[in-house]
């Protein structure tokens, strides 16, 4: 028994009886032992999370009165740059023009704006390539080829409805959830 | 010479170390005029409150008649720093209802023309602003006396929430003898006795009550003491509700821990004690 | 791992091998705290502490490391990022509850851990390293427990270093000097916060790393015991795994639970309402203690009260403390009688109660104010702490007559229990051990 490295346990021969009932105390006190670990790991990995403050910051109003068509604003919102871009009949149409099933990431900009709002282009002012801002919302930026956004990092360029024309990124600039409080404002979040 | 020396050694620093102490021990002291507030001051009144104890929660109806003392009363002075307006939905408050409170307190902002200093009215992300700018307003509007932050009051005093509500319950006329300065008050439940303070609570139906509750000056220390424990631990109820869990559960697993030492020790200790020889 | 009869490590499957001839990490947990290691069989629950102690470190590692993601340590912002934790992080109230709480149970664990070495003579030799290294790990503590409590900066932190830097400028000529540069300042400030910030994380792990060593200096002889009396065999031991880990869980379970009670429902027991009100450097509360695991020595500290022999009161106060601490360095020297048991040394049985009680008495004193009767009873309470140390325990181990001691641990533990010699011989020889 000394040498049965595989037979650790205690001191002595148990009846079958005895063993399978100190199997049962050895295996519930493991149990409590793994369960108890694990409900405290939660509040441990939880508490990364956005905090109740953080949180609470999450949605914004934001007044567009002062935006002109054919300019746009950048807005912060949970500390990520959004841009409401006033686009003129021009830029729509020239979104409008564009058949859909030729884009990357195929939507109409009636799809990416509120109805009866198709000039406010609300998106975030994040590339979808890997997180940079890209030009065009400013005044004097270069709005790339396409007269949308271009994003300086890896030459992602952008149309006039934010949707991805060319370059690396994947995806159109995301719109962020919004809603119209009135004509010239807007809840973000 | 060497081992002498090392022998001598511990007697002779203890030695040192002793005398120094016992000539001070022994030292005659000098009379020592007592504190005169020492024999007026009182311990905070025997009250409870439903957040004591293990079990305890909060009131919430008796949080929000707390909370309006606090606001029509107390904020005239004393700020909240730690409290956010969307804090107040523990207390019952819709989110309608916190916006509305949250947007009569104005908030310190730059005017986004002009970049010169502007107040906006106050969103629920936002914590409670004011009454005073910064200390020194503070100070120049109360008589060179500062009128505390109140959101951790209650844990920042012996006694907590008893300490606030015998405060405000405990203005009485000074004892024969006892001079109080001009623009001080008498109320021995306050550390230094005198107290800047004038008693805030003073009249029956001071703030108006929509619950039904007779706002007396009792009722209303005992509803601000109440929402001022809140402010200092907003977490309590969680703490305890958590914590009987734990307990719980930690006695279990200490039981079967026994147990499986019981087990584990059986041949070797207990069934020697019993004199009962196992065999290998 | 010096006895020749511990089980040795022997990997059964391939990738136990495979690993055990490149990093043997399983067998070096086999050997320290696995079935490997050969335990007397007769500790008792005092013996848990230190294992209570190891866990209390790591809890206070695993916290505090937490709360330094969402403190700042900044002067304007340190006060209410710590509030910031209780009320906006997720969970954060029970983390910060949990680091503070534990800093009070890691100390009491290692009080009662260094009781029992007292009592049972743990600190002589061949144990003289171990107790000295479990002194550098005790006095990292207090240091790290100290800069802990500062960097929530409310009043009694502030004024808390505030008073314990001022120790330094006692020092002659070089006092101010130091005090300066400790501070970074003339007060405490922006400057000693952040160095307090990082010397409190860093300090921990060089704890972590004394407590390595601390346990590699207990392997080398071994545990001490009750009897004190040295293992002479197989039959004195058990190994680790699973007899003292199977006890040291279920201490663990009754550690962690009265933990969980004071979390949970008295956090604020043991702290100071004082700390509750943010830093105001221009007013000290009325009434400045330390934590209490400080107060006997801050009692010490503050129990010179004349100059005596051209020294003045101040810097007798300052020596006095850390003399207290440092002449526990010297222990092993003091105190030269060969018994290792008080169980066995009637003598010096009693004055070891007298020392607990002295050593209460001192802690009761240092959280008074520093008023009557509490100074004059701990002008005396210290001076017996000195003279305990300095002057009785040489004297006794010289003088006093020991009682027989057992011949083996085994012995000790049957006749304990009221058997015959034969009876308690053929039960240890019924216990197995494996071949040497």
């Amino acid at each position: 028994m000394a040498t049965d490295q595989a037979h650790v346990p205690a001191a002595g021969e148990l009846t079958e009886s005895g063993e399978r009932r100190r199997d049962f105390i050895y295996i519930a006190t493991g149990a409590f032992a793994a369960v108890g670990a694990a409900t405290v790991a939660w509040p441990l990995i939880n508490q990364m999370n956005p905090s109740a403050d953080v949180l609470a910051l999450a949605s914004i109003d934001v007044d567009l009165a002062a935006v002109q068509p054919g300019q746009a604003i950048k807005i912060s919102w949970r500390g990520l740059p959004v841009f409401a871009r006033n686009l003129t009949q021009a830029e729509q149409d020239a979104a409008n023009k564009v058949p859909v099933a030729s884009l990357r990431d195929p939507q109409t900009l009636a799809e990416r704006t509120k109805e009866g709002h198709t000039n406010w282009l609300i998106t975030l002012g994040v590339c979808t390539h890997l997180g940079c801002v890209p030009l065009g919302a400013g005044e004097g930026e270069t709005k790339g080829d396409f007269g949308g956004y271009f994003c300086p990092c890896h030459g992602s360029q952008y149309d006039t409805a934010a949707r991805i024309r060319s370059g690396p990124a994947p995806k159109n600039l995301e719109v962020p959830q919004y809603a119209f409080k009135s004509p010239t404002s807007v809840t973000i979040g | 010479m060497g081992r002498l020396i090392a022998f001598l050694a511990p007697f002779a620093i203890g030695g040192v170390f002793v005398l120094a102490l016992l000539v001070g021990a022994f030292m005659p002291r000098d009379a020592v005029t007592p504190d005169p507030t020492l024999a007026l001051h009182k311990e905070a009144k025997e009250v409870s409150f439903q957040s004591d104890g293990p079990f305890g929660t909060y009131d919430r109806a008796q949080l929000q008649r707390g909370f309006k003392v606090y606001r029509e009363v107390c904020s005239a002075c004393h700020s909240l720093h730690q409290v956010a307006f969307r804090d107040l939905a523990a207390l019952g408050f819709t989110q309608a209802e916190i916006k509305a409170i949250a947007k009569t307190n104005e908030q310190p902002t730059i005017d986004e023309k002009t970049g010169e200093p502007a107040m906006r009215p106050g969103l629920p992300s936002d914590k409670f602003y004011g009454p005073y700018a910064n200390e020194v307003a503070a100070r120049a509007a109360n008589n060179n006396a500062l009128p505390p932050d109140l959101s951790l009051m209650t844990k920042a005093r012996e006694h907590g929430n008893r300490y606030v509500y015998s405060l405000l319950t405990g203005y009485a006329n000074a004892p024969a003898g006892w001079k109080v300065p001009d623009g001080l008050n008498y109320n021995p439940y306050f550390k230094s006795i005198n107290i800047a303070m004038p008693a805030p609570l003073a009249s029956e139906g001071q703030v108006e009550y929509t619950d039904g509750t007779k706002p007396t000056v009792d009722q209303m220390a005992k509803d601000v003491a109440a929402f001022l424990t809140w402010t200092a631990e907003p977490k309590l109820v969680e703490r305890h509700r958590t914590g009987f869990g734990a307990v719980i559960f930690l006695l279990i697993m200490t039981g079967l821990g026994y147990l499986s030492y019981r087990r584990v020790w059986a041949e070797i200790k207990y069934k020697t004690k019993k004199g009962e020889v196992a065999s290998a | 791992m010096s006895f020749p009869w511990a089980k040795h490590y022997e990997p059964t499957t391939e990738v136990g091998k495979w690993i055990d001839s490149r990093l043997p990490l399983p067998r070096l947990i086999y050997d320290s705290v696995g079935a490997g290691y050969p335990v007397p069989k007769n500790l008792n629950y005092f013996y848990n502490f230190g294992v209570l102690a190891g866990v209390a470190l790591v809890v206070q590692i695993i916290t505090g490391i937490i709360l330094a993601m969402h403190y700042t340590p900044n002067v304007g912002l340190a006060f209410n990022s710590v509030e910031h934790i209780m009320r906006d992080v997720n969970s954060g109230w029970m983390l910060r509850y949990m680091h503070a709480v534990g800093a009070s149970f890691f100390f009491i664990v290692v009080y009662l851990h260094i009781f029992r070495g007292l009592y049972y003579g743990s600190y002589k030799p061949p144990r003289e390293v171990l107790w000295l290294l479990g002194m550098v790990i005790y006095l990292l503590m207090m240091a790290t427990g100290f800069m802990g409590y500062v960097l929530v900066w409310g009043q009694m932190s502030f004024w808390g270093a505030t008073v314990i830097t001022n120790l330094f400028s006692a020092i002659p000529v070089v006092g101010e000097a130091i005090h300066t540069w400790l501070l970074g300042g003339f007060s405490p400030d922006n400057a000693t916060l952040n160095r307090f910030f990082s010397l409190h994380y860093l300090l921990p792990f060089v704890i972590f790393g004394v407590v390595i060593l601390h346990v590699w200096a207990l392997h080398i002889p071994g545990s001490n015991n009750p009897t004190g009396v040295d293992i002479k065999g197989p039959q004195d031991t058990v190994p680790f795994h699973p007899y003292y880990t199977a006890k040291d869980f279920f201490g663990l379970g009754v550690y962690f639970t009265l933990f969980a009670i004071v979390v949970f429902y008295l956090p604020n027991a043991l702290g100071e309402p004082d700390n509750y009100i943010a830093a105001n450097p221009l007013s000290t509360p009325a009434h400045i203690v330390p934590e209490w695991y400080y107060w006997p020595f801050y009692a010490i500290l503050r129990a010179f009260t004349v100059n005596f022999l051209w020294v003045p009161a101040k810097l007798w106060g300052v020596l006095a403390m850390f003399s207290a601490i440092l002449l526990l360095f010297f222990l092993p020297w003091l105190d030269k009688s060969p018994v290792r048991s008080n169980n066995y040394r009637p003598l010096s049985k009693l004055f070891f109660w007298v020392f607990v009680v002295d050593c209460l008495i001192l802690g009761l004193c240092g959280g008074k104010p520093a008023a009557e009767p509490w100074l004059r009873i701990s002008q005396f309470a210290a001076a017996y702490y000195f003279a305990h140390f300095l002057i009785i325990l040489p004297i006794i181990s010289r003088i006093e007559r020991p009682l027989p001691l057992p011949k083996s641990i085994s012995e000790a533990v049957l006749t304990n229990a009221g058997h015959s010699v034969e009876a308690a011989r053929a039960a240890v020889a019924a216990v197995p051990q494996p071949a040497a």
